[in-house]
């Protein structure tokens, strides 16, 4: 059975979320404090949505910080499957895991509302098992989700299928329409947009299911 | 303490009465001290001293009632080994002079409420009331409510799930911030703010005292404003606490893990009237002495004294009642999610007075071992401040108010007159989070908010839970006793949409200046018809909040009784219909066709007749037990579906504000599907509007018209769905897109206006 961290930093709120949306799918998964140094025996780490630190000064800017994110970039170097949804793609972006950084959102309001999302790259531990153009209906809930990089990151993003999920309809100003993106190797990714919400159709979509399928899915080390 | 001491308990809002009164508790003249405890515990924000009498005419008791008012929240037993605390509250005046931080700290204390029951809070509500949107003030106010509920609420990381907007010139000067949460607890956790067991320790939690909100129950909260701009008003922002939802989320679930072990023996939240509100009454409650040492309380700046810190309204503090062996477990508990934990009080024997009577002491000393500073009979703070039976007057200048009937009014363009009418709140509830914990099943926007009953830590259930919260103070001013009962029966019929049986209401009061013999009429009217709906449906009212001098210039608020509604849904695997129906499928009308006295289609308080600036006209009375079995053959239909059965009802939505043309018009605008509707019997059923209709979309409609009949509900058919136009007989003609578009954008275009 595949092994699951969820990892809890003062100031997460979707951690339970996170845990049983991948619990659905059959993953072992378990809570872990930020304190945490070693995440060996886990096949796979979730850095859940919330305001890790409560956000002070800016949102994962603190949350790198935590011992928990060493052992975060070790169990990546060493191929392990990273998922940073939401706060959790704002922390991997500030520890330097994955390019570019998220911005407040081009309205300057929190938006909590569904969007869809086409795939745009199969080529991850998230998105391996949808399939090229396909569209899904999942929910955003932030206040800074506007993805930005600089030129030459994003043609380097665009050339190498590190592009993962777009935006439809662009709804916070996100550069190229980004909602998500991986690392090179595709075992780490990050997106804004919440599959953990999106695992039932009694709360609106069973849309989010096909990414955690795919994140959990037992899988040989890249 | 050279000042004399009438002038001293004036400044503190006491009357000469009550300084007599506090002298005779004494059997001595307190000092400043004493006098300012008594000062904030016997403020009308804190004591009620205005309301208690007519609150008892209120039923409160029913077999699934775990505790009713009093505690600092409500709770019902819900099923499968599961309870729920609700609790609604007001921050009106602290958010009509610093909005963001107002709203903001109005749900870090409601949270606070609910889980010093032992509850985890799952979700939040937000009725608001502001004046007209064409002034720039009110546009700031809105601006800044919203962000703060959105800030607050969100990164505490409890979703906000519905509530209400309501913009009315009578709210200009005094907007209204009422605050309804909602959690779960499994029923054997359930925990009380008691104080007992003599040795035991007090523990305050969380943040260090500061100066914020000194006097925010007395100063600000227990009178009204100005109205002139910048005068007294603007004096009293410091009385404005500051919110930090990172340390009330660290907060949550500290004292969440304390309850999970067993460690807590009673626990209190610090809100209005801060230390000395938690001490007194945790104290009286359990019937005991507390001694406090007010130097240990952790101090966010130095050169603070005594009465700053007992009475400090500091946010994100709680007080827990431990033993001293299980004090190292909590502070291990309290060290790993950075909570400062501090023992401020101990638990002693209460004193025996001269007729042998056992009476709790609150005893403020400088150091455990040091000088007394203050020393007064904890329930005197708590249980015993004055109670006034005001002088209640029905204005005579109703009457005219009442014979000037809008049904006179010329009917004008009713399709301008109807997009008029409609508003999507969306731009307000995209802010707030409203799915985190993955229950929100139907969030804010729709008649009723609906939930799975499931968090962390609860014996798993299929139940779901429904809310709604509901006002009227259009009706409320024409009759405060009817429009109540109006109001509550149609937050029940509400929660009938999304499948639900009301099991419990909570109640935020929102009146003018009780020293106004009209308003005291009012409140008391309001209770009655709370009082007689409640009565009639069975339902308890489990717990409230009143809250005065709503007032501005001089000129009070309407009355504002706001309601929220607690259902319950048995079995819930499927969404209930919502409003968006079929082409194809018939539209009918479900219930009391006509409303019952001189009017059968009453426009007085409608929406429709405010917005031609007709105020004035009679309410109708309704047939409850037509209501009643309407009610419960809707509930049926839908909680049917969301158990999963099939079912002809595609769509379902309840004729409330604008009558049963907005509702037609809400659901085209969702649906995107028009209709056509054969000539009303009367124009004024088109915006008529009184409780207990539901507009029902079928795909069978014979055999829902056999079920209709078997169930005895009155029903009538109104025509199809279908096309791209919303069509009423030769009255409403307008386009799918038109509604569509209207209503999308009423809102932000009105917040942009000029601004």
């Amino acid at each position: 059975m595949t092994r699951i961290a969820v990892v809890v930093f003062p100031g997460s709120n979707c951690e339970y979320d996170a845990l049983t949306g991948v619990e659905s799918l059959g993953a072992d998964a378990e809570l872990v404090w930020h304190s945490t140094k070693d995440l060996s025996g886990f096949d796979g780490v979730i850095l859940p949505g919330g305001f890790a630190h409560g956000d002070y000064l800016r949102p994962g800017a603190l949350a790198r910080f935590s011992p928990v994110m060493d052992a975060v970039a070790r169990f990546a170097e060493d191929g392990g499957a990273v998922l940073g949804i939401c706060n959790g793609f704002q922390v991997l972006t500030e520890a330097g895991l994955l390019p570019g950084a998220l911005q407040k959102n081009a309205g300057l309001k929190f938006l909590c509302q569904p969007t869809t999302l086409t795939v745009t790259s199969t080529d991850s531990i998230l998105t391996a098992n949808a399939t090229l153009g396909q569209e899904l209906v999942i929910p955003i809930n932030h206040f800074s989700g506007a993805y930005v990089c600089d030129d030459e990151t994003l043609a380097r993003l665009e050339g190498s299928g590190q592009i993962i999920l777009r935006y439809v309809e662009n709804p916070n100003g996100s550069r190229g329409n980004i909602a998500g993106l991986a690392n090179e190797r595709g075992n780490v990714v990050g997106l804004m947009p919440h599959p953990e919400r999106a695992m039932s159709t009694l709360l609106g979509s069973a849309d989010g299911r096909v990414l955690l399928e795919s994140f959990v899915a037992p899988r040989v080390r890249a | 303490m050279n000042r004399p001491p009438q002038s001293l308990h004036r400044a503190l809002g006491l009357s000469d009465d009550e300084f007599a009164q506090i002298e005779a508790v004494l059997g001595r003249e307190p000092n400043d001290l004493e006098l300012a405890l008594y000062g904030v515990m016997w403020s009308e924000h804190c004591s009620y001293k205005s309301s208690r009498l007519h609150l008892r005419r209120l039923p409160t008791t029913g077999e699934h009632v775990l505790v009713g008012p009093g505690e600092n929240a409500g709770v019902i037993d819900a099923g499968d080994g599961i309870a729920v605390a609700i609790r609604i509250e007001s921050h009106n005046h602290p958010s009509a002079i610093e909005p963001y931080q107002g709203a903001a700290t109005g749900v870090g204390g409601i949270l606070r409420d609910v889980f010093t029951m032992g509850a985890r809070p799952l979700a939040v509500m937000d009725p608001l009331f502001f004046g007209e949107l064409s002034d720039a003030r009110q546009r700031w106010l809105v601006e800044g409510v919203v962000s703060g509920i959105s800030g607050y609420g969100n990164s505490v990381g409890v979703p906000t799930i519905g509530g209400e907007l309501t913009f009315d010139e009578c709210y200009s000067g005094n907007p209204l911030v009422n605050v309804l949460c909602v959690g779960a607890l499994p029923t054997e956790r359930l925990v009380l703010g008691i104080a007992s067991g003599v040795g035991n320790l007090a523990v305050l939690l969380g943040s260090r005292t500061g100066r914020d909100g000194i006097g925010g129950v007395s100063v600000l909260a227990s009178a009204g404003f100005s109205g002139e701009e910048g005068a007294l008003d603007d004096a009293k922002r410091p009385s404005v606490q500051v919110g930090d939802p990172y340390e009330e989320k660290r907060l949550i679930e500290a004292c969440l893990e304390l309850l999970d072990r067993g460690y807590v023996l009673g626990i209190q939240d610090l809100g209005g009237a801060g230390l000395v509100c938690a001490t007194s009454e945790t104290a009286a409650r359990g019937g005991v002495g507390m001694d406090v040492d007010v130097t240990a309380v952790p101090q966010r700046e130095p050169g603070m004294v005594p009465y700053e810190i007992m009475t400090s309204e500091s946010q994100e503090r709680m007080l827990a009642i431990i033993t001293p062996e299980n004090l190292e477990a909590v502070r291990e508990v309290c060290e790993r999610w950075e909570v400062r934990a501090t023992v401020v009080g101990h638990v002693v024997e209460p004193l025996i007075d001269d007729d042998g009577n056992e009476v709790g002491m609150l005893r403020i000393r400088d150091g455990f071992d040091g000088e007394v500073l203050a020393e007064v009979p904890a329930r005197s703070l708590a249980d015993e401040a004055p109670l006034y039976d005001r002088t209640r007057e029905r204005p005579s200048s109703l009457d005219a108010v009442l014979d000037d009937d809008p049904s006179n009014e010329p009917v004008g363009s009713t399709n301008e007159d109807l997009l008029s009418l409609l508003v999507d709140p969306g731009w307000v509830y995209r802010q707030y989070d409203s799915q985190l914990f993955l229950n929100t099943v139907v969030g804010p926007g729709r008649d009723a908010a609906l939930l799975r009953l499931a968090g962390p830590g609860l014996p798993v259930s299929t139940r779901g839970i429904a809310l709604s919260t509901d006002s009227n103070p259009r009706w409320c001013a024409l009759d405060p006793r009817l429009g109540t009962a109006l109001t509550i029966y149609e937050s029940v019929a509400n929660l009938a949409c999304v499948g639900a049986t009301a099991k419990a209401v909570v109640n935020c009061l929102n009146f003018g200046n009780p020293e106004h013999p009209s308003v005291m009429w009012q409140l008391s009217e309001a209770i009655d018809g709370m009082a007689d709906a409640c009565s009639a449906l069975g339902l308890p009212v489990i717990g409230g909040n009143v809250s005065l001098y709503n007032e501005s210039g001089g000129v009070d608020i309407d009355p504002t009784p706001v309601v929220g509604l607690l259902g319950v849904l048995d079995h819930l695997v499927a969404p209930p219909p919502g409003w968006n129906w079929r082409a194809g499928d018939a539209l009918v009308l479900v219930g009391v066709r006509r409303a019952v006295g001189e009017r059968s289609f009453p426009l007085g308080g409608s929406r429709w007749a405010t917005r031609r600036g007709r105020r004035g006209g009679r309410l109708s009375e309704i047939e409850v037990s037509t209501l009643r079995a309407t009610i419960d053959f809707v509930v049926g239909e839908v909680a049917g579906i969301c158990a999963g059965m099939a079912s002809d009802v595609t769509a379902v939505h309840d004729v409330s504000g604008g009558g049963i043309a907005a509702a037609l018009a809400e659901m085209v605008a969702v649906t995107s599907v028009g209709a056509q509707v054969a000539e009303l019997d009367d124009f004024a059923e088109l915006f008529s509007e009184f409780p207990g209709r539901f507009i029902v979309a079928t795909g069978d409609l014979d055999a829902f018209a056999t079920r209709a009949a078997a169930a005895g509900v009155p029903m009538v058919s109104l025509g199809t769905c279908g096309g791209e136009r919303l069509v009423i007989g030769s009255t409403v003609d307008l386009s799918v897109d038109d509604i569509a578009a209207t209503r999308r954008g009423a809102l932000e275009a009105a917040l942009s206006a000029l601004s």
